[in-house]
């Protein structure tokens, strides 16, 4: 059962992600990545993290994303002729083309090593899939890493006060 | 059952994804989305492995990083905003006054 | 105290270095004066007080100079007999000079007085320092620092181009002769483990001398020997003493006929044991000293400028006395340093009252008739020459009477043909010295030198390329071709070459006050002088032999016995009180010869001056050749001046210095920005470049981590 949850989300997110970069619309990227994030969430929760689950759709989906849909629709993006994915395409005369082909390299890098391990299970037992309770984690929030986490709310300050200076109209 | 290993080949391929988007894309908003993506794969590896480990560091440090996202693609928005008024273009390319 | 003798003039140096452009003449002349009478007497009373203690040495350390290792090096100053002597007549003859150069110099501006006089003080101070050091080193830095005043004062005045280059011909070529000095001194370092004097005597004593090898302590006394060739004008470093007399007159006196031309003779005296334990080397500068007396009295013979006769003479006297230091009479070659000492000053400063008097005049061929006009300077200049030329009972005859005698009585190889050939010498002497008193002094004003090409700007443009530096400069005193010599460029007196030309009519007039009366001193000298050695065999003590034994013996520290054997021994044999008879043959036949010598001076150039000119133009090929000294500046500057420029500036200055050495240095540069510009172009200003690089290292690093 939840190997066909796997395969189906996974397949999602990776299609997804895929429409995301191969096509022109800025405003179907974007939608496009909200469905990917969909796919996460439902990753997330067969790793028995709801909270992040929950909280990757609340802010990412949710807010992020609205914040690209604002700007996309702010700017009027003209929408784009992608690179076709395509062998020519991928290979094409400039730099960014070997980028992308070295993605691909990296692709299979990381899939060539990890296959070479043998398969890890995850543990099963109750204790190890109740861990991350949300009253586990607000725990482990608050006291180990308090610091991080006021830290993070003035990084977030910044980042507001940041994002207003900059993209104030000049006068 | 789905070993550590799948979740982590996964991750990996959305990683490359979003790095080959970086390359590939010539408007500045969808290279932004495409680090979301790698963000969002790296996430999933950390959920991962910490399940794996039994440990729930994995799922604080996404929470980290999903607000370091946030804060990031406020900022990077609102450079792209004021790039745009600059030039009226949104060609990363097109912003290379830093040449040689 | 001892520590006075050469400090006062250098305060003197300062003094007049410093505040000299500000003080008037009689004030920096009379601080000079002051300076050195003021060390002439520290050294009177430091004499006394060494004498009547007894000792045999006083020494003063003023402080640890050098102190490596086993290389300990105090600046000291040692006073012994031999040093007595020295500071006398450096601080004595020197003052008479001082004096009398503030009457010649008078002519000069305010600030060159002074700074005339400001070198004269730093010249007195150095050769103190040289004479009174206690080791090597605090001598040598006497022995370069009258190197460095001879060739300041020599080109004093400097904007005349020939005594500018007469300057830095003395100085390389003093420089060539240190250079073997420093090497010997080294040598005597590494083998004596010390470089004080009497601690190196002490040494050599102990060893056996280096009869017919070539041992270590023979290669060390020649290349000292090289360094007194260089400072004493000797073969074959003798070219910048002629030269060096377009320096005022006082200069030629104190530096290049009393003092620091003595240098040389001194520093053998001082190491004379070392000396006697390397009898090769003594029978080297034997015959040196003898050659050099032969030709430069040959030269001597025929030249025309009043003073190159008497430069000539100097480096012929100087052989004389390397020639006694060379058969072992180290006694007998510092008797004659003194003895002419004040007879070559007073001949120079003569000389220089001649040419104040006649208003710059040097030629000889256009004087003549001065006996009237200039009595004092005349008397004078006539004792002097009788005293060089060996006169009976002047100072010159007993001092070089004793040089002869005992290079006959020597048991150097060849001292029958040293002798024979120094005999010769001294005839010539006697004639060259009375030919110049007869064609200055005697008959009348003439003006036979032809006038020169060119008025009193003549520069030294004979020879065909114009080289700076070591060109043999003496201008239009030896042209390379022969007739007509124009007449010398005029002593400046004025300081810039403006000399009259000669045959004014004005009458010449005496000197004043201030030159004449060192003149009668030193005559005064020239006849006493040679009194403190008045030998055995007319009845003295030679009492100076006796004075000066002490100081060439070993172990010269007080209370010495001298009972030592006789390889530690350097005074000369006891057979010389012997031979009364043979030495009373001798002193009859050198009196015979000088005596032979005016006659001929007589009859050539007194009374039949047409038979001159006749022999003149029979032996013109000899007579050229003397009047050109041998060509001997035109074979160094054949043989060592060109090919040392060809190599400086074809190989060292194009190929090293800009190609080698610049080049690096531009070619860093170039690699430099050779580097950036290639390096600059990471900068695509595209930051997508930029992440592409980054993704590319780490994926680099990737792979190397799974599949490592």
């Amino acid at each position: 059962m939840d190997t066909i949850a796997f395969y189906i989300f996974a397949a999602i997110a990776i299609l997804a992600s895929l429409g995301v970069i191969g096509q022109g619309n800025p405003m179907h990227s974007v939608m496009l990545l909200i469905v990917s994030f969909g796919a996460l969430a439902g990753l997330y929760i067969l790793l028995q993290a709801p909270f992040t689950a929950v909280t990757q759709i609340i802010i990412y989906a949710g807010a992020i994303m609205v914040l690209f849909l604002f700007v996309v629709m702010l700017l009027n993006v003209p929408r784009e002729e992608p690179v076709p994915l395509t062998a020519a395409g991928l290979l094409g005369p400039t730099t960014m083309k070997i980028g992308a082909v070295l993605s691909v390299v990296l692709a299979i890098e990381v899939v060539w090593g990890l296959s070479r391990l043998g398969p890890t299970w995850f543990s099963q037992d109750a204790e190890a899939a109740g861990v991350s309770s949300v009253a586990r984690i607000g725990n482990v929030l608050f006291t180990d890493h308090a610091f991080a986490f006021e830290a993070t709310s003035i990084l977030i300050l910044v980042a507001m006060v940041g994002a207003v200076v900059i993209a104030r109209r000049e006068h | 059952m789905v070993p550590l290993n799948s979740y982590l080949i996964l991750s990996g391929i959305l990683f490359a994804i979003g790095t080959a988007g970086v390359f590939l894309r010539r408007n500045l908003i969808t290279v932004l989305l495409s680090i979301e993506i790698m963000l969002n794969a790296v996430n999933l590896s950390f959920v991962a492995i910490g399940r794996y480990l039994g440990s729930v560091d994995g799922q604080i440090i996404t929470f980290f990083v999903m607000t370091v996202a946030a804060a990031e693609a406020a900022v990077g928005l609102a450079l792209v905003i004021a790039l745009f008024r600059h030039r009226e273009t949104l060609s990363p390319d097109a912003y290379t006054s830093l040449k040689w | 105290m001892l520590l006075l003798i050469p400090l006062l003039p250098f305060v003197g140096f300062l003094i007049n270095a410093f505040l000299g452009r500000r003080l008037s003449k009689s004030i920096s002349g009379g601080i000079a004066c002051l300076a050195i009478i003021g060390s002439f007497v520290v050294s009177v009373i430091s004499i006394l007080s060494l004498l009547s203690s007894g000792a045999v040495s006083a020494e003063v350390t003023a402080f640890d100079w050098m102190s490596s290792g086993d290389l300990q090096i105090p600046l000291r100053f040692r006073l012994d007999h031999l040093a007595s002597l020295m500071i006398l007549v450096v601080t004595g003859i020197g003052s008479l000079i001082h004096i009398y150069s503030t009457g010649y110099m008078h002519e000069e501006s305010d600030p060159e007085y002074a700074r005339y006089f400001s070198y004269l003080n730093l010249f007195a101070a150095f050769m103190l320092v040289l004479v009174l050091g206690a080791n090597f080193p605090v001598m040598f830095v006497g022995w370069e620092g009258v190197g460095l005043c001879s060739y300041l004062l020599i080109g004093f005045w400097f904007t005349k181009k020939s005594a500018a280059d007469a300057g830095k011909k003395a100085f390389i070529v003093n420089r060539i002769g240190d250079f073997g000095f420093i090497l010997g001194m080294l040598l005597v370092f590494v083998t004596f483990g010390s470089l004080d004097f009497q601690e190196v005597a002490a040494a050599a004593a102990q060893r056996a001398p280096e009869a017919g090898t070539w041992g270590v302590m023979t290669i060390a006394t020649l290349l000292l020997f090289v360094g007194a060739t260089g400072k004493s004008a000797q073969i074959p470093l003798y070219v910048w003493l002629p030269d060096a007399m377009e320096g005022p007159t006082p200069v030629s006196a104190l530096i290049h006929a009393a003092t620091m031309v003595t240098a040389g003779v001194y520093m053998i005296g001082r190491n004379a044991v070392l000396f006697e334990h390397a009898p090769t080397t003594l029978a080297i500068v034997a015959a040196i000293g003898v050659a050099t007396a032969l030709m430069a009295g040959t030269i001597g013979l025929v030249q025309n400028d009043i003073k190159r006769v008497l430069a000539y003479s100097t480096v012929s006297q100087l052989g004389y006395m390397f020639l006694a230091m060379g058969v072992g009479a180290y006694a007998a070659g510092i008797f004659h340093l003194y003895t002419h000492a004040f007879f070559k000053a007073l001949l120079f400063l003569g000389s220089g009252a001649v040419i104040h008097a006649l208003a710059g005049e040097q030629d000889i061929r256009n004087m003549g008739g001065l006996k009237k006009y200039l009595p004092i300077t005349y008397w004078t200049f006539v004792v002097g020459a009788l005293a060089i030329a060996g006169f009976p009972l002047l100072s010159g005859f007993f001092s070089k009477d004793e040089i002869l005698f005992r290079t006959f009585t020597a048991d150097t190889p060849g001292h029958l043909l040293f002798y024979a050939i120094a005999i010769v010498t001294s005839l010539l002497t006697a004639t060259y010295m009375f030919r110049l008193v007869f064609l200055t002094f005697h008959g009348e004003r003439r003006h036979d030198a032809p006038a020169p090409e060119h008025p009193e700007e003549q520069e030294p443009v004979t020879v065909a390329d114009a080289h700076g530096g070591h060109a043999p400069a003496h201008g239009a005193h030896a042209p390379a071709h022969a007739v007509a010599s124009p007449a010398p460029v005029l002593s400046p007196h004025g300081g810039h070459g403006h000399g009259h030309g000669g045959g004014h009519d004005h009458t010449p007039h005496e000197a004043p006050w201030s030159m004449a009366i060192p003149l009668i001193l030193l005559a005064v000298g020239s006849v006493v002088a040679g009194y403190v050695g008045v030998p055995h065999a007319l009845g003295g003590n030679n009492r100076i032999e006796s004075f000066l034994e002490p100081s060439f013996e070993a172990g010269a520290a007080a209370g010495h016995e001298t009972a030592a054997p006789a390889a530690s021994e350097a005074h000369e044999p006891e057979a010389a009180h012997a031979d009364v008879g043979t030495e009373r043959t001798l002193m009859a036949l050198s009196v015979g010869i000088a005596l032979a010598g005016i006659g001929l001076a007589w009859y050539f150039w007194l009374a039949n001056r047409r038979v001159v000119e006749g022999i003149t133009s029979a032996f013109a090929p000899v007579h050229r050749l003397l009047l050109n000294k041998y060509y001997v500046d035109e074979l160094y500057d054949a043989a060592i001046v060109q090919p040392v420029k060809k190599i400086s500036t074809g190989a060292l200055w194009k190929g090293v210095d800009a190609g080698l050495i610049d080049g690096t240095v531009n070619g860093v540069g170039l690699a430099v920005s050779g580097a950036g510009t290639g390096l600059r172009r990471l900068q695509t200003g595209s930051v997508r470049t930029y992440a592409f690089a980054l993704f590319a290292g780490a994926i680099s690093i990737l792979a190397y981590y799974l599949f490592s």
